[in-house]
């Protein structure tokens, strides 16, 4: 190769230029030269941060978790109490159900909806682009935003769903000439179990793009022979997709569920959003319910236990994708 | 795929057509009802029997009452400069280490690789209330720096891990070729690297974006003061409170604190969704 190398590298590296400047340049260049010093070098920055802003509020926490620091107060070591208290109190182990069963369900609704609507995107449209472009929307605007819409989509009073389902109750009513009474509709954000169904159906509305986007991404790398092959043996659409589709995006898959499994899981926004943990702390997650203790009440002590709470379960999901991704890269 | 031979129209209309645009309708209704929301009057607003799903009288009042009796366009530049700041530091950092960690052998390279993939994983809602007390011990309460220095905590993980990705894909080749033209081993790097690894750059810079202007816990914990808060923070505490809330201004103010991003994000869209599936693959 005989491109000319630049002209600073040139000045550096003939003799004829050692000044001193030239020379502490070199040597800077020279230790730099070393993988390991410019390896280095180049993490600092990164691990600075980590170290600072990640590292140390978590032990921090570790620290806080055992005392009974309140805001503005000098904090006392008390032990597991905080830990103990928690597993005495009822609202506790909502919230831990409460977490297990939101993260569970949005995931699986999640990846079903999104591989659906991945093998939707996947096939030869007019605007293929701008849909898809479109699709992700929900995904890119701030979750607290799109949540203040289905806040007032969720009203007590003027909720459009409920507008439609009466509209819908009084067209029947009027079809069969019968009168079924007055239609109250489900109180969406006001009723527990409304409420965690609403917090869900949030939470998946804004997270389908994403696995619908990183599913379409992998369907577009199984190549179309494979499924040509599938039709000369008469294979069914159901049958391409369950022994063609399926485990060719498998490895794919793995990862972004894990991924929106983690997130899910230490969901903060939508909750906060649309019900506060409300009604009576019905809905309250792992993460809004650290908030409400150490923001809201200002036991600090108690908050951080309940965050640090997430721990294991996100300890051995990452645990068990590192290993995947391992047993993967050997392969 | 091709539309398949002998698929009649009416099945491809039930298998394909119609979910479509049930999927759209569904995912796109939010939007429009921020929209119709906020030029609708509020005699129109609060009223349940006329159908809801249009305007009858529209009216740009509630979009006057957002810019010039909130603190909107405070919060919007509060935004922008955060969100802007966190990712250029977490460019920086994230490309050097992507960088380290894709080329250079060194002790520890390994382990600092996993504690990247650990902390990409680490949610901010695990940290917040240790990280007040670090941010109030550097005394940056309330102040964007707060903002600025803790949004790279989540940005420089997903930026380096995204980075090292790509910059694998980068023939090493080339950069042995500089180097035996006389290029230092800094050189290779800024000069032929960096610039092919631009793309990858960019993903991460627009992804990078959104997730600051975005974010929300760590704004609402560490700001206090109305004049510093972001938008998403700001529409949600100061529009909504007391008992009655303002609809049409709080649509608005979604309306207006989506625009932005979604703008930006038109046009990259193909950064971002190469930088969305890229940080999943790995």
């Amino acid at each position: 190769m005989k491109a000319s190398p630049p002209s600073a590298v040139t000045t550096t590296r003939s003799p004829g230029t050692l000044t001193s400047v030239g020379a502490s340049a070199r040597q800077r260049s020279s230790w730099l030269e070393n993988e390991a010093v410019l390896g280095y070098v180049l993490m600092t920055p990164a691990l600075l941060l980590i170290v600072v802003f990640i590292a140390y509020p978590f032990s921090l926490g570790v620290w806080l978790s055992l005392t009974d620091k309140l805001v503005s107060q000098p904090a006392h070591f008390i032990g597991l109490r905080n830990f103990t208290h928690l597993f005495e109190s009822q609202i506790f182990w909502t919230t831990v159900w409460n977490t297990v069963f939101f993260t569970f369900s949005a995931t699986v609704l999640k990846a079903v909806l999104g591989m659906w609507l991945a093998v939707l995107l996947n096939r030869k449209i007019r605007f293929a682009r701008f849909i898809r472009a479109t699709v992700l929307l929900p995904f890119i605007v701030p979750t607290v935003l799109s949540g203040l819409a289905w806040v007032w989509m969720f009203d007590a009073t003027f909720s459009v769903f409920n507008w439609g389902l009466r509209w819908l109750w009084q067209t029947t009513e009027w079809l069969f000439n019968a009168d079924f009474g007055y239609f109250r509709g489900p109180r969406w954000l006001g009723d527990p179990a409304w409420a965690m169904f609403s917090i869900i159906m949030v939470n998946t509305w804004r997270g389908i793009p994403f696995f619908a986007i990183s599913f379409l991404a992998g369907l577009q790398t199984v190549p179309s022979e494979l499924y040509d092959a599938g039709d000369i043996d008469g294979a069914t659409g159901w049958q391409k997709f369950w022994h063609i589709t399926v485990p060719l995006i498998k490895p794919i898959a793995v990862v972004v569920i894990v991924f929106s499994f983690v997130v899910t899981f230490a969901d903060f926004q939508v909750v906060y959003v649309l019900t506060r943990g409300g009604p009576h702390n019905s809905t309250h997650l792992l993460a809004t319910l650290a908030y409400q203790l150490g923001m809201g009440s200002g036991n600090l002590g108690e908050g951080a236990a309940v965050a640090l709470f997430m721990l294991p379960f996100l300890a051995l999901i990452i645990l068990w994708q590192l290993l995947y991704l391992r047993k993967e890269g050997s392969q | 795929m091709e539309t398949r031979v002998g698929e009649t129209f009416r099945k491809r209309l039930l298998v394909f057509y119609i979910p479509l645009f049930l999927f759209l309708v569904a995912l796109l209704f939010p939007f429009y009802w921020m929209l119709i929301t906020s030029v609708k009057p509020d005699f129109e607003l609060y009223n349940t029997r006329n159908a809801p799903f249009f305007v009858w009288h529209p009216t740009l009042s509630h979009w006057w009452q957002l810019f010039q009796n909130t603190l909107f366009t405070r919060w919007a530049w509060n935004t922008l400069c955060i969100a802007t700041a966190s990712t250029i530091v977490s460019l920086f950092a994230g490309v050097l280490a992507g960088y380290a960690l894709s080329r250079l052998v060194f002790p520890g390279a390994t382990s600092f690789g996993i504690i990247i993939f650990v902390t990409y994983l680490v949610p901010p809602t695990l940290l917040f209330i240790p990280l007040a007390s670090v941010i109030a011990e550097l005394h940056l309460l309330d102040s964007p720096w707060a903002l600025i220095l803790t949004y790279p905590t989540f940005l420089v993980p997903f930026s380096a891990w995204l980075l090292m990705g790509y910059f694998k894909t980068i023939p090493r080749e080339l950069e042995e070729c500089a180097r035996i033209d006389g290029a230092t081993r800094l050189q290779a790097m800024t000069k032929i690297v960096l610039p092919l690894g631009m793309p990858g750059i960019l993903s991460a810079g627009i992804f990078s974006f959104t997730l600051s202007w975005n974010e929300f816990l760590y704004a609402l914990v560490f700001i206090s003061s109305p004049q510093q808060k972001t938008i998403p923070v700001g529409v949600q505490s100061e529009l909504m409170k007391g008992d009655v809330f303002y609809w049409g201004a709080l649509m608005a103010g979604a309306l207006f604190g989506s625009i932005p991003i979604a703008f930006v994000y038109s046009f990259f869209v193909e950064h971002y969704v190469s930088g969305m599936t890229g940080a999943v693959k790995g």
